[in-house]
């Protein structure tokens, strides 16, 4: 008797240290800026899918909230890391309504219905989701046009293939990623028309084994270039180890393969973070769908490896220069598909629309998308 | 290309993908021999990942690394098992909330070793003339020095649990705790051995993901494996040669895919990713026909020893 009285006592203790623990998992934290007592705070909280730690989407989206809290003193950021889509992230984002922040920043895909439910019953607060495509009055979008990135980032990989053949290593089958495939690719074919992009799919956004395993048997098949749309450097890491280049992503990776990173595809939030606080703050912000091009800032390419020649640096500014300028966009035609059919006839730009619901791979690409 | 061509780097990956998830269900298997269940393998595999790299990064030194990952996964399976063991909890609810609190404190420990990579990881070693074997050679002797000592580690636990005396301590202490109790052995002191044990080479597991599988550290970079380690060793009926055999049939599954994708043999990867638990289901049916479902769990898994209940 007094045993099961004494286990059932413990069970109950460990279950509520239990709760306790998960009650913690999602890591809040809040900054409190050195700069002394403002008028008044601007409380500003960011969702992140992922932990701080990924090395890669979150922490690119951290750092722009570091950037953001650096810039505006008055403002104070609170994070919640790796917040599983779904159901938990419309609890998160409703407890963060209802601690008082004025701005919630929430950054992926899947956090689009729970913003837009907890927006209704929130009002005052400003919610913007990054990556999707629903808006409420209280409800804006962001994101980048990353393909302008990959686009640059595939002239140098064209110009430093040997084997004609580029390994990528891609996420999941969605318009965003094939549509950075298929900028990847013309960039690539731009500069050399003979080069193919094989792709392999991981089926995972975050798995560093797994996504260098996936890179390694693109080396093996004969790539000596590998690029991805992965949010772990597991994939460099291969090139690096094989002896052959890489192309990073979400930020610089030269520092974990320094002899293979060519150049990377970054995301730079933070002045766009600025932008949007500072629009709260006027009372100037709307409720857009922002796809900010490379000319705002919002997407890049981190500095290029030593082993980059000043020929491709040339070609890579000059493709730079247009887009900047806006005189020319990627997916201009003539742009044909894998079967050689022309989707986008010359002189044509491809629509937004078009372009957000890429489903077929360009011409060059070596590979399937899964039905 | 011929089929050589295909398989022979289809196995060698499979071998490598399947060494992590192979020591850590060894673990999982000696601890539930024991009769203790440890569901906290995904954090002992997150602390012993970050602990050795922390240690080979500081040291440059991937061997200390690798004892600081089993102190590491030793400690944490410590706490489990004190619960277990002494305090008699409920193991289901300890081994859960080791795994959230491994999450956790790896990724507290780990935040300033992002994205710096380790001076010295472990390394392809061929090994000499078993390296040069045709077809064999290739596939099982030219990786790292942890993927040879998990050959030899599981032959040792096979030979040590069906061959030597304490082994079949390790068994019965599984089976009935009671009995071992009445001969004299101390079955609180052994299960807390193997249940420590167990969490060293979890530890093992996830070092070797970040000293030598993908030398780096990434918060949760274990993705799921400890979990797979877990399941794999309910497949394997508790036997570390089909343990062994699970694990590089769950590391060859993805190898297998993004060959086939190579090749440009479209397959749904949902399929894939079903059929090794198809295999182990298959198997499974056959082990246990053959052995007219003689094969069950250890008798006392899960249950806590208690001298004085009867």
């Amino acid at each position: 008797m007094n045993f099961k009285r004494r286990s059932a006592v413990l069970i109950a203790l460990l279950v509520s240290c239990l709760l306790v623990i998960v009650g913690c998992g999602n890591k809040a934290t809040t900054t409190q800026p050195q700069a002394e007592a403002p008028k008044e705070k601007i409380k500003v909280a960011f969702v992140y899918v992922g932990p701080v730690g990924d090395a890669g989407w979150s922490y690119a989206h951290d750092q722009g909230r570091k950037y953001l809290v650096d810039k505006m003193p008055e403002v104070e950021t609170t994070i919640i890391e790796s917040v599983p889509e779904g159901a938990d992230s419309e609890r998160v984002i409703t407890q963060l309504a209802e601690k008082g922040n004025k701005i919630i920043f929430t950054t992926s895909f899947g956090y689009m219905d729970p913003t837009i439910n907890v927006a209704k019953k929130y009002p005052d607060v400003t919610f913007m989701h990054n990556s999707g495509y629903k808006t409420a009055d209280n409800v804006g979008t962001y994101f980048g046009r990353m393909y302008q990135a990959r686009y640059l980032t595939g002239i140098v990989a064209g110009k430093s293939t040997k084997s004609n053949t580029i390994g990528y290593v891609a996420a999941m089958p969605i318009p965003e990623v094939i549509r950075g495939i298929n900028a990847f690719t013309q960039g690539v074919r731009s500069v050399n028309p003979t080069a193919k992009v094989k792709v392999i799919w991981t089926n995972t956004w975050y798995d560093p084994a797994k996504e260098k395993d996936a890179a390694k048997t693109l080396l093996t098949a004969g790539a000596d270039v590998i690029a991805q749309h992965q949010d772990t450097p597991g994939p460099i890491q291969a090139a690096e180890e094989a002896g052959k280049y890489g192309i990073g992503y979400n930020m610089d990776m030269s520092k974990m393969a320094p002899k293979a990173v060519l150049t990377s595809a970054v995301w730079n939030w933070g002045p766009y973070y600025v932008k949007t606080v500072q629009a709260v703050k006027n009372k100037t912000w709307k409720n857009d769908q922002y796809w900010g091009p490379m000319s705002d800032g919002i997407v890049d390419i981190a500095p290029f490896g030593p082993m980059v020649t000043e020929d491709t640096k040339k070609l890579v500014a000059d493709a730079k220069d247009k887009i900047m300028t806006k005189k020319w966009d990627v997916f201009t035609g003539p742009i044909k598909d894998q079967t050689g059919a022309v989707k986008v006839p010359e002189g044509k730009v491809m629509s937004d629309q078009d372009m957000l619901s890429f489903n077929w791979f360009v011409e060059g690409v070596d590979g399937t998308i899964p039905k | 290309m011929n089929i050589q061509e295909f398989l022979i780097p289809l196995l060698a990956a499979s071998v490598i993908a399947g060494t992590p998830i192979l020591y850590a269900a060894l673990g999982e298997l000696i601890t539930e021999r024991a009769g203790i269940i440890n569901l906290g393998v995904e954090g002992i595999m997150l602390v012993g990942a970050v602990s050795g790299f922390m240690a080979a990064v500081t040291t440059g030194n991937p061997w200390l690394g690798l004892l600081a990952a089993m102190l590491a996964g030793g400690a944490v399976a410590l706490i489990h098992a004190f619960l277990t063991i002494t305090l008699r909890a409920n193991q289901v609810v300890s081994g859960l909330a080791l795994t959230i609190f491994g999450t956790g404190l790896s990724g507290y420990l780990g935040k300033a070793y992002i994205g710096i990579p380790v001076q010295k990881p472990f390394s392809a070693i061929p090994l000499g003339p078993l390296a040069e074997i045709p077809f064999i050679g290739p596939i099982l002797f030219q990786h790292d020095a942890l993927v040879y000592i998990s050959y030899v580690l599981v032959v040792v636990v096979w030979y040590f649990m069906y061959h030597t005396r304490p082994g079949l301590n390790l068994r019965a202490l599984g089976e009935n705790p009671a009995a071992m109790d009445a001969l004299g052995l101390n079955v609180f002191y052994l299960r807390y051995i193997y249940v420590v044990a167990g969490g060293a080479l979890g530890g093992i597991g996830g070092a070797y993901l970040s000293l030598a599988y993908a030398p780096s550290w990434l918060e949760n970079m274990t993705a799921g494996r400890g979990w797979i380690a877990v399941a794999l060793v309910i497949f394997a009926l508790w036997n570390p040669w089909r343990a062994m055999m699970g694990a590089y049939l769950f590391g060859g599954i993805d190898a297998l895919g993004f060959r086939l994708q190579v090749l440009g043999i479209q397959m749904s990867p949902f399929f894939l990713q079903m059929l090794p638990y198809l295999f182990t289901v298959i198997i499974l049916v056959f082990v246990v026909a053959r052995h007219k479902g003689r094969l069950t769990s250890p008798g006392a898994l899960g249950l806590a020893y208690d001298r004085e209940e009867r």
